[in-house]
């Protein structure tokens, strides 16, 4: 069967969303049981899968047995094969995560959460192994539709942010789908090593420019770059925690990873694209300064830590408008470290009980001592965003600001400074109620006694998280020099 | 939906109606591959007799499909599809190569059978999906969906 792993990473998931919401007709604990177990085999594919492609070539894998470019082909490479790991790593944790949030749940709700859960994923690992660009639109859809379901299902709020999303999501869609006419128009093939070796060969033209836009503008969207971010802050604030730990972390990295492999690996250099890198660096400082001072001004939390992720995302979009090595290998590590930092704090956030609706800052005050163990997870992770040393976020920003100084742009340099400083006092506000502001006093009694402990299912997916960025940093180099250079792109 | 609408006229003529859609459907799911058509439409076609019937003589009549029985449909085709896949896998193939199905004929022969098996897929799928999206968009009186 191994030969077979690329379409199995793929697979696992999409075979368990069919099959839960049968199985939980009959009981519920077996479909949850079969979603954790479709994600860990999708994981356990996606690293096996990884594994081999460091050691030897690119995995090619021809659905159908139709060769490309006629046929669709997956192609893991370190760089999807990457991503594709950090994607199946994070589903796993939410799917243990969302066990005691589901309880709540009917059986049939359950298992629609389930099966919508298991379809965003398989959504999201299919954008990261297709090497068609038509087949990640389908997957981009897939994963967009699931999202919009999920998110919606967090109550009346949520369904009104979640239909902005719906309208501007779609409209990004539609960009996406229009752009990638344009290039099919130029060349008459949709796979991407196809269609990068004919583009070589087509002279500029208008056509090609309007094409290279409006999938640039159609992936921004997807990915919240400022000033395109609107529907996310109240998306991620109105959904249910496990919802938001997941989307949070991996979806806007999924449509990084795509713009990624258009700019670097589809289109050919030259003007449409060094004009489309050059307007995306100054969008990425615009969002990076914007996305720090809108976090600064919030009193919620979860909208501070979706501002924060405005911010943290245009630091991806600068690494790869800057475009050099060290750049680049910054962007990549960001949005790993980025990925995991964000799902446990979105996951510690989760795991509060719900004493106030809106989770307001002041709302966190003596956390630190009714959870101490997600807490000290969140302080790690919340000074990764700040990027503290040995966090994941200290060596990323490391790298970014070493492509910034290579390139000679020391705008982005001096921004990439400034903007962790305004991250830091964002979240020391969060952090000063949770480890130095005593809980008012005198605590409820009632609430006091009745505060369940947190179940294991919640703390250990929070604390291995919070464990990987600290891994991530320790540990950057091994990761760069066997996974993240081999992804980067032949300069 | 408040309630079913019934009357004797509707009632006969939705019951002469139903088996034609259904040979219809039949007919336009085989016959896809060389005139319009193939799984999805059949399905559409498919649901519409469902629909129908709903309308007239109520979700329980036996003809008909349940909801519970339209979320089954709606999982199983897919799943039709992709085990179609699957076993292309387990003999040898790749995912969805339905040229290796282990059926003891030519080749050609077995890869129009796996399409017409996905198209099945497809079809079945389509009438689930299509059922549902009724179904939530018109309620019954007690709010079971």
């Amino acid at each position: 069967m191994s030969e077979h792993l690329p379409i199995l990473i793929v697979l696992c998931p999409l075979v368990g969303a069919l099959v839960v919401p049968l199985v939980a007709r009959v009981s519920l604990r077996a479909s949850r049981a079969l979603t954790v177990v479709a994600t860990l085999s999708s994981l356990a594919c996606a690293l096996a899968a990884l594994r081999m492609v460091l050691d030897g070539d690119d995995w090619h894998y021809h659905l159908g047995g139709w060769a490309p470019p006629w046929g669709i082909e997956y192609v893991v490479d370190p760089l999807g094969g990457g991503m594709a790991v950090v994607v199946a790593l994070l589903a796993a944790l939410v799917a243990i995560y969302a066990g005691p949030h589901l309880r709540v749940y009917t059986a049939l709700r359950g298992a629609a959460f389930d099966s919508l859960f298991l379809l965003l994923t398989s959504g999201l690992l299919g954008i990261t192994l297709t090497g068609d660009l038509f087949n990640l639109y389908v997957f981009l859809e897939i994963s967009s539709l699931a999202a919009y379901a999920l998110l919606a299902s967090g109550g009346e709020r949520a369904v009104v942010a979640t239909f902005r999303y719906l309208l501007v999501g779609t409209i990004a869609a539609t960009f996406y789908l229009l752009g990638l006419g344009y290039l099919y128009a130029l060349t008459g093939t949709l796979n991407m090593a196809d269609l990068a070796i004919r583009l070589a060969t087509v002279p500029p033209g208008s056509a090609m420019t309007v094409g290279v836009v409006l999938i640039v503008v159609g992936l921004a969207v997807k990915m919240a770059v400022f000033p395109l971010h609107g529907w996310m802050p109240d998306a991620y604030t109105y959904a249910p925690p496990p919802v938001t730990m997941f989307i949070a972390a991996v979806m806007s990295k999924v449509s990084a990873y795509a713009l990624i492999r258009v700019l670097f690996f589809v289109l050919p250099a030259g003007d449409a694209v060094d004009t489309a890198r050059a307007v995306l660096s100054w969008v990425a400082v615009a969002g990076v300064l914007a996305g720090s001072i809108l976090a600064l001004a919030q009193t919620d939390v979860r909208r501070m830590l979706a501002y924060s992720s405005i911010g943290q995302m245009g630091y991806v979009v600068l690494g790869l408008s800057i475009g050099n090595a060290a750049a680049l290998t910054g962007a990549l590590l960001h949005v790993v470290g980025h990925a995991v930092a964000k799902g446990c704090l979105f996951g510690a956030i989760g795991s509060m009980p719900r004493q106030t609706v809106q989770a307001e800052i002041a709302g966190f005050a003596g956390a630190a001592r009714r959870a101490p163990l997600t807490m000290a997870a969140f302080t790690v992770a919340a000074l990764s965003l700040v990027g503290m040393p040995p966090t994941a976020g200290f060596f990323s920003k490391w790298y970014l600001l070493s492509g910034a100084l290579d390139a000679d742009v020391w705008v982005f340099a001096a921004v990439l400074m400034v903007s962790s400083l305004l991250s830091a006092v964002y979240f020391f506000r969060v952090l000063e109620q949770v480890y130095f502001t005593e809980s008012p006093s005198p605590p409820d009694p009632g609430q006091a006694s009745g505060m369940p402990p947190l179940s294991w299912r919640v703390v250990v997916p929070v604390l291995t998280l919070g464990a990987a960025v600290l891994l991530i940093g320790l540990f950057n180099g091994a990761l760069v020099t066997s996974v993240i250079q081999p992804a980067l792109p032949e300069f | 939906m408040r309630s079913k609408f019934g009357s004797p006229v509707l009632d006969a003529s939705a019951r002469l109606l139903a088996p034609f859609m259904w040979l219809f459907a039949a007919y336009v799911l085989v016959h896809g591959h060389d005139s319009p058509g193939g799984g999805f439409q059949a399905g559409v076609i498919l649901a519409a007799s469902i629909i129908m019937l709903r309308l007239v003589r109520g979700e329980a009549s036996p003809p008909g499909l349940t909801s519970r029985g339209a979320l089954t449909f709606a999982c199983a085709g897919p799943l039709l599809y992709g085990g179609i896949g699957i076993v292309s896998v387990l003999s040898g193939g790749n995912f969805l190569d339905y040229g290796e199905l282990p059926l003891p004929m030519d080749p050609v022969q077995i890869r129009v059978l796996g399409t017409l098996g996905i198209e099945t897929g497809v079809m079945i799928g389509v009438t689930g999906v299509l059922v549902l999206i009724f179904d939530v968009l018109a309620p019954w009186d007690d709010g079971t969906v």
